[in-house]
């Protein structure tokens, strides 16, 4: 979340498009039932179903599943030819002025530079034009045909009314009524939030449908004020502490991004790191990206990390491709990965094909699963009739089952969605033989290690020289592990202007990320979490529910990544002199001698705003972007792409097939299914009374929903002469579950490309083991296709043919 | 809270005093706010733990309610029904339970004295070891809400979580909602938050959005915020101008005083008869023919 939970309760309009808030993340609804009850706000709802979400909202949109980038870009459209956007947050804050280069061109629904055969751009034309000096060209006016205004009004202008009712199917009407309350907030008395989660993000172009409701909270000036924002909400407790401690294949902790081998050397890894600002006095944060990979080298191997070794830099991994879930299982099916650590991961469920997963499972020598309950992965070699039937005589994968605590069993902390990292207690001791994740890897790092010391190995440095500072080697407190990610001086650091003036003591945790460096004199784990575990104790453990002037923010409730800051890009909620857009939505200002207010400001606090520096420090341009230049693989304007399955051909480019750069390997591309074999556009959800995989252990959640049921509409219902309640088989062209049917009003067929598109509604709750009666994984029929940039596998839209089947013999 | 911490009782079944009290109890009400549910059955299953509920995982028959119906087991339920409002769907979601009635059906149709209770505060609670399992509180409920439990033959409901009440807690069903669709206090606070809820809901829309509190039923303690309000039965079937059943209102209403009166006539009749006609005494030609029937023959 670029805001957080608690400020939703400040917006005047909010849209909850791919998600379903009410259903999945009922706590966290709160806020928009406060924003109804308290501001008056209005709520939009767009899904393909009518969800719970939208049974208390102000108007529903029905829309295709896989079609948002068209109703975002009929959004743009929208506000660009009604001029409702907020115009001088546009022209300064983004880089709509910015000139690009001649190169660039989109065509045919693809843009300069594709590549068919490797299925990829070049992407060198997609950039800014620049000066002598280096700095990227401008057009104030907006006026020139090259800058990014103008280009991308005319990239949208194929998004009329028409055409994007055409594709998604929404109502013209309901679509246009939503895009007047959205764009009505292009004011600065008004905000607009944006609540999204999976139903985004798993789809094979699921960053660009992110980034097209950016760009629209761009032109309206929602980014960086309260009740404004981009806010995902994030669908585990602590999957927002997974992403920003980098466990990901090609991620090292606060974002910084692990080697490839192409960068041998310290000093190449660097050069397309550390970007310098490509307009006038502009900050270009990653500027300082060195001084947070330092202290992170140094929080890793300590005195092992030297200037001289580059600070270890050959230590760490160097990826010649990304693996990512999806390449390791397809790794494992093609028989190149032996063995596989599952750590609180039940992939035979979460993951696409389960017919390719449990084929690549059996090809494993090993498996260890780590988990506090007993998973479908870790028993996927027993038969469990046909909602497993698999012959365990023929499996020979030796599997593990280390059971583990869970959260309420140990100390430590958890990062929500609003980015807060807040620390509990531990409640219970574990049960029986279950122990901490950390004892678990502490112990195998440990046996590892002393195998190393004994045997060498071809470099078994990285292992033997890792710091392992903790009291007891084989169980690190979790207090230790907070002090050491939130880092320490190591060495003292004099004051620059002043020698004999000590500013950072050796031994002393370190305060703030902004005085991290890269001489070595510092170490932090995890750059963006400095902050967490000073001298002055544990921030995370604060409850001061103070919350100055109302605004949701609690700055002494635990800690907020970075800095205990609480809303993103807050300077934006300022004008170019430092005063609040409005009086309602302010923040911060400037007071004539430094930026203050409710929130830590997200900008250099003395830096006067006479110096032009923009409020998007991160970014080299200093302004946020609405055309991405070469960062995202698919298109630096979102492009409305098919799903890979999908009822329909793109009505913009009828030739291309799904996301044209998506990754899709080979044996996965021929089982895609066609329309005419599979006519119905399904997709796949969580209901509000489980939570994933595990609540179906829990007698209590199992009364509350506790059979798999799919989804359709009285239509359809009619048309295949199925009953509520009736037994169905739902198929795709990967296998086949079968379920009890609900029949429906709040799912109603779509009028796409002129005809009409059914829709099957798939939750995805129920397995082969827990409390709940057995069913099938939903993922037993999803597409194993990931986002191009990211890699997310498209679970929201692929295509099924049902039929009504007689109940089986119990 | 301490004023609403009071369990005295105000009437019990079957008996006709009202217990003296010292103290006087304000009168307590949930509020829920129909509007504000987004049907996420937290309530429900706070209503199981807090009260150690264990009800049997059902089936699904191609509805969102599970289980299908108030049990023993299950005294709360989020009722689902989709609503086709001149093309504008409406998924209108009601958590059904004991409305706390003030003058409670139940109570009234009730034989077993102290088998329901109606706390001073206005909670009506059953008392399980009073309960004889006889089934007329089902009979004397407008709103069909006791269920008779076939393990131990005793009638129960929702009991407004009176042992939390009773400490300045609020019901686990309120506790536990996100939205703070159901709220807690006296029923003067409740009525006021309606007001705010209910002009929200008007300029919203909803020109009949209110406030039911049914008078057919002396207004209940358990009351909801209604877009719908001049159709409840759009939710489920709650009805429109519940009333106890003719049938209890006659039985222990009307009906009652004549059948007393009935065995005071019959006592008076029978000591006129003794009085002029003297005792019933038995004869020799009784008691052959009593021996002639039982086949005994002299």
């Amino acid at each position: 979340m670029t805001n957080g939970w608690n400020d939703i309760k400040n917006a005047d309009v909010i849209t909850i498009m791919g998600g379903n808030a009410a259903e999945a993340h009922p706590c966290g609804f709160k806020w928009v039932t406060e924003a109804k009850a308290h501001n008056k706000a209005k709520l939009i709802v767009v899904d393909p179903r009518f969800t719970r979400s939208a049974a208390v909202s102000d108007l529903y949109c029905p829309i295709r599943q896989g079609s948002d980038i068209a109703w975002l870009g009929g959004l743009i459209n929208y506000i660009l030819e009604n001029d409702k956007t907020q115009k001088q947050y546009v022209a300064l804050y983004t880089n709509a002025a910015f000139i690009v280069k001649p190169g660039y061109g989109f065509k045919d629904g693809l843009f300069v530079g594709y590549d068919e055969q490797r299925r990829d751009y070049n992407r060198a034309e997609w950039d800014y034009e620049l000066d002598e000096q280096g700095m990227a060209k401008v057009d104030p006016t907006l006026q020139d045909p090259r800058c990014v205004y103008q280009l991308m009004k005319q990239h949208y202008t194929r998004y009329t009314v028409d055409m994007v009712s055409r594709i998604t199917g929404s109502p013209k009407d309901k679509m246009v009524k939503a895009w007047e309350m959205i764009a009505s907030t292009g004011t600065p008395e008004r905000s607009h939030t944006s609540m999204y989660a999976l139903g985004w993000t798993q789809h094979a172009k699921g960053s660009q449908n992110i980034r097209a409701m950016a760009m629209v909270q761009l032109l309206l000036g929602n980014i960086g004020i309260p009740g404004g924002g981009m806010n995902a909400l994030r669908g585990h407790s602590n999957i927002q502490g997974l992403t920003d401690l980098g466990l990901m294949s090609n991620l090292i902790p606060g974002y910084l991004t692990l080697a490839n081998d192409r960068e041998p050397d310290y000093a190449t890894y660097m050069r397309s790191r550390q970007f310098k600002p490509m307009r006038p006095n502009q900050t270009s944060f990653w500027q300082n990206y060195g001084k947070f990979f330092v202290s992170f080298q140094k929080s890793m191997f300590g005195a092992a990390a030297t200037k001289d070794n580059d600070w270890a830099y050959d230590y760490l991994p160097k990826l010649d491709v990304v693996y990512d879930v999806l390449r390791a299982f397809e790794l494992m099916h093609q028989g190149k990965v032996n063995g596989y650590f599952c750590q609180g991961f039940n992939p035979l469920l979460s993951f696409p094909n389960k017919k390719k997963l449990t084929e690549a499972l059996t090809k494993l020598k090993w498996l260890v699963v780590m988990d506090p309950l007993k998973t479908e992965t870790a028993a996927f070699w027993e038969n469990h009739g046909e909602h497993n039937d698999v012959d365990p005589t023929k499996i020979q994968t030796e599997v593990f089952m280390l059971p583990t605590s869970c959260f309420a069993e140990e100390d430590g902390s958890l990062t929500n969605s609003s980015r807060w990292i807040q620390w509990h207690w531990k409640a219970a001791e574990p049960p029986g033989e279950a122990k901490t994740d950390i004892d678990i890897m502490a112990s195998l790092y440990r046996r590892m290690r002393a195998m190393y010391a004994k045997d060498g190995g071809a470099f078994p440095d990285p292992i033997l020289n890792l710091t392992w500072p903790y009291i007891d080697p084989d169980k690190p407190l979790a207090e230790e592990l907070a002090k050491e990610i939130n880092g320490k001086v190591l060495e003292d650091v004099p004051d620059a202007a002043d020698p004999t003036r000590i500013v950072l003591r050796a031994g002393q945790q370190m305060p703030a990320f902004a005085l991290l460096r890269d001489d070595g004199k510092t170490a932090a784990g995890c750059w963006i979490y400095t902050g967490v575990y000073t001298d002055a104790g544990n921030m995370m453990a604060r409850r001061d529910t103070n919350d100055p002037a109302d605004r949701g923010l609690f700055p002494n409730w635990a800690f907020s990544w970075p800095a205990n800051r609480r809303i993103l890009y807050n300077r934006a909620s300022a004008d170019k002199d430092g005063k609040p857009w409005s009086h309602r939505k302010r923040l911060i200002e400037w007071n004539g001698r430094a930026w203050g207010g409710f929130d830590v400001p997200d900008f250099g606090v003395a830096v006067n705003p006479t110096a032009g520096t923009m409020p998007f420090i991160m970014n080299p341009e200093g302004v946020a972007r609405l055309f991405t230049r070469g960062m995202m693989r698919d298109g630096p304007f979102p492009e409305h792409y098919e799903p890979f399955e999908s009822p329909i051909a793109n009505p913009l480019a009828p030739k291309i097939v799904g996301n044209p750069v998506a990754r899709v390997f080979k044996a996965d591309m021929e089982v895609f299914g066609k329309a005419s074999d599979f006519p119905l556009a399904a997709t796949t959800y969580r209901l509000t009374e489980h939570f994933h995989f595990w609540s179906k252990h829990v007698p209590v959640n199992a009364v509350l929903q506790p059979e798999l049921f799919v989804e359709i509409s009285e239509e359809l219902a009619k048309e295949k002469n199925i009953s509520k309640g009736d037994w169905v088989r739902v198929r795709s062209n990967r296998g086949a579950i079968k379920a009890k049917a609900v029949v429906t009003k709040r799912i109603k067929p779509l009028v796409c490309d002129g005809k009409p598109v059914h829709i099957v509604g798939i939750p995805l709750h129920w397995g082969f083991v827990g409390a709940t009666k057995k069913g099938f994984g939903a993922n037993t029929l999803t597409p194993y296709v990931g986002d191009a940039n990211i890699e997310t596998p498209e679970y929201k839209a692929f295509l099924v043919d049902i039929e009504r089947i007689s109940p089986p013999v119990a | 809270m301490a004023t609403l911490q009071s369990l005295d009782i105000k009437r019990r079944s079957a008996t006709t005093e009202t217990p003296p009290s010292v103290r006087s109890s304000i009168e307590v009400a949930k509020l829920i706010d129909v509007s504000k549910c987004i049907g996420c059955k937290a309530c429900q299953a706070a209503c199981y733990e807090w009260n150690d509920l264990h009800e049997e995982v059902g089936i699904n028959i191609g509805l969102y309610e599970n289980p299908h119906d108030l049990t023993d087991k299950t005294w709360t339920l989020m009722r689902f029904t989709e609503f086709d409002n001149k093309g504008n769907l409406e998924w209108l979601i009601r958590k059904d339970g004991c409305m706390h009635c003030d003058d409670p059906g139940c109570l009234k149709a009730c034989p077993a004295p102290g088998a329901i209770v109606q706390y001073q505060n206005g909670i009506v609670d059953f008392i399980s070891e009073n309960c004889i399992g006889c089934g007329y509180c089902v009979k004397g409920c407008p709103f069909n809400i006791p269920r008779i439990s076939k393990a131990d033959n005793k009638a129960y409901k929702c009991t407004l979580c009176s042992d939390r009440v009773s400490v300045g807690q609020a019901p686990a069903c309120a506790k536990a909602c996100p939205t703070q669709a159901i709220y807690f206090g006296t029923k003067e606070e409740m009525k006021v938050h309606a007001d705010g809820r209910i002009a929200d809901l008007k300029e919203r829309g909803y020109q009949n959005a209110g406030l039911y509190d049914p008078p057919g039923v002396g207004g209940t303690h358990v009351m909801y915020v209604l877009h719908h309000n001049d159709q409840p039965q759009l939710y489920s079937d709650l009805p429109k101008d519940p009333k106890i059943s003719p049938l209890v209102q006659f039985w222990k209403g009307g009906f009652k005083d004549v059948a007393l009166f009935g065995f005071g006539l019959t006592a008076l009749l029978g000591f006129f008869h003794y009085v002029t006609k003297g005792p019933n005494e038995v004869e020799r030609k009784d008691e052959e023919a009593a021996k002639r029937l039982s086949g005994d023959r002299p």
